[in-house]
């Protein structure tokens, strides 16, 4: 089974729902797909065994064969190539625009003009946190996008044998789109502030229209604040579970220490409600 | 000479729009004929990559020189590769800021 973990506003609690629902499963597997800005790591404190670079392909151009035709450039819907024919001469490559797609070395008619060569984008990073199976997803610093690690670490490093919890980066953009395909159930964290709320009701249109079963989570939830409660009973969303608001536990996460064990009942009827719903 | 400026509007009164990638206007003026075309920019509405479609557009009009407020990286490396002059626009208009041009006072970006 694979949860994914994610929010439409930043800082709500994604990576403290994602490592705490991870320490309440039996036989779990953890994977930061916040690739931008991982720090799963710095609640379960993995033991790292292997780090392995992650390459994409980007276009190498050859200017003293290059005939500067522009067909890459054209093929090109990225805008990642311009080609300035006479008298300039030149074939330029822009590499945050790139998607390695692989259409303007498909396209070049002259051979070795434009070939793919492999450019390190981030690395991954694989161990283990006591019984958790531990993934992490890092971009090299500099670098524009996370989309292909992200479908490189659902690709090639998810354990079906295992409960996977995918920490997903926040937001309703292409990186979250690629973490949130294809799970079996999204978990929405929120937090009952009006920016909460308004983010929220992004990542809710995002599920909706990708089909995926979902749910609510309301961390740092306050009784006497029902904004989330509102629009939730509205929509007919179900909320899973309130995480209460309390001082001790901002506390201990400004340590990078979460209260595993108080809330592992919790997260374990949150994994039941999860697993009767998919 | 044939110069570019980025416009907020399709006329010489315009102000010159301080975005070069996402300006409204291209605004190309002819300073022997003293004639003008305005164009709105084709690339206004897309994703990404508007400064490279921008500067491939400026290089593709064969301008001599570009007035705007600002530049941005990647259209700055198209333009750089270009013989085309670039300069700082002054918070005025697409006239005003010709014919400082032509008086020699714009600072060169």
């Amino acid at each position: 089974m694979k949860i994914a973990v994610t929010s439409g506003k930043g800082g709500t609690g994604k990576t403290t729902i994602a490592t705490m629902l991870a320490y309440a499963c039996d036989n779990p597997q953890y994977i930061d797909c916040d690739a931008e800005e991982p720090n799963g790591y710095l609640f379960l404190k993995p033991k790292i065994e292997r780090v392995e670079p992650f390459n994409v392909l980007v276009p190498k151009i050859n200017e003293d064969i290059c005939t500067f035709c522009g067909k890459c450039a054209d093929a090109c819907v990225y805008k990642a190539l311009v080609v300035m024919g006479e008298p300039l001469k030149k074939t330029m490559f822009f590499d945050e625009l790139c998607h390695s797609c692989g259409a303007c070395a498909y396209v070049c008619p002259v051979e070795g003009a434009l070939v793919e060569v492999p450019d390190e984008i981030g690395k991954i990073k694989i161990g283990k946190a006591q019984y958790i199976d531990f993934v992490m997803g890092e971009l090299n610093i500099g670098e524009a996008s996370a989309t292909q690690l992200i479908a490189s670490l659902k690709k090639n490093y998810i354990n079906e044998s295992k409960t996977v919890i995918l920490d997903s980066p926040p937001g309703t953009s292409c990186t979250v789109v690629e973490t949130i395909e294809g799970v079996d159930y999204v978990l929405l964290v929120t937090e009952p502030t009006s920016f909460g709320l308004s983010d929220l009701k992004l990542s809710v249109e995002l599920v909706r229209d990708m089909g995926l079963k979902f749910g609510i989570v309301v961390n740092k939830y306050e009784e006497d604040n029902t904004l989330i409660d509102d629009y939730a009973k509205e929509e007919g969303i179900e909320i899973l579970f309130r995480l209460p608001f309390s001082k001790e536990f901002a506390e201990s996460y400004s340590k990078s220490e979460l209260p595993f064990e108080k809330f592992k009942d919790d997260f374990k009827d949150l994994l039941k409600k999860i697993e009767e719903r998919v | 000479m044939r110069v570019l400026v980025t416009a907020l509007g399709d006329s010489m009164n315009a102000s010159v729009d301080e975005r070069f990638g996402r300006a409204e206007y291209f605004i190309i003026y002819d300073t022997g004929t003293k004639n003008f075309e305005a164009i709105k920019n084709p690339f206004l509405n897309d994703q990404g990559g508007v400064g490279v479609s921008a500067a491939k557009f400026t290089v593709e009009k064969g301008v001599d020189a570009v007035i705007s407020g600002s530049y941005g990286p990647n259209a700055l490396e198209i333009l750089r590769a270009s013989s085309i002059k670039l300069y700082n626009a002054q918070n005025r208009t697409v006239q005003e800021n010709i014919d400082k041009l032509l008086e020699g006072k714009l600072e060169r970006f």
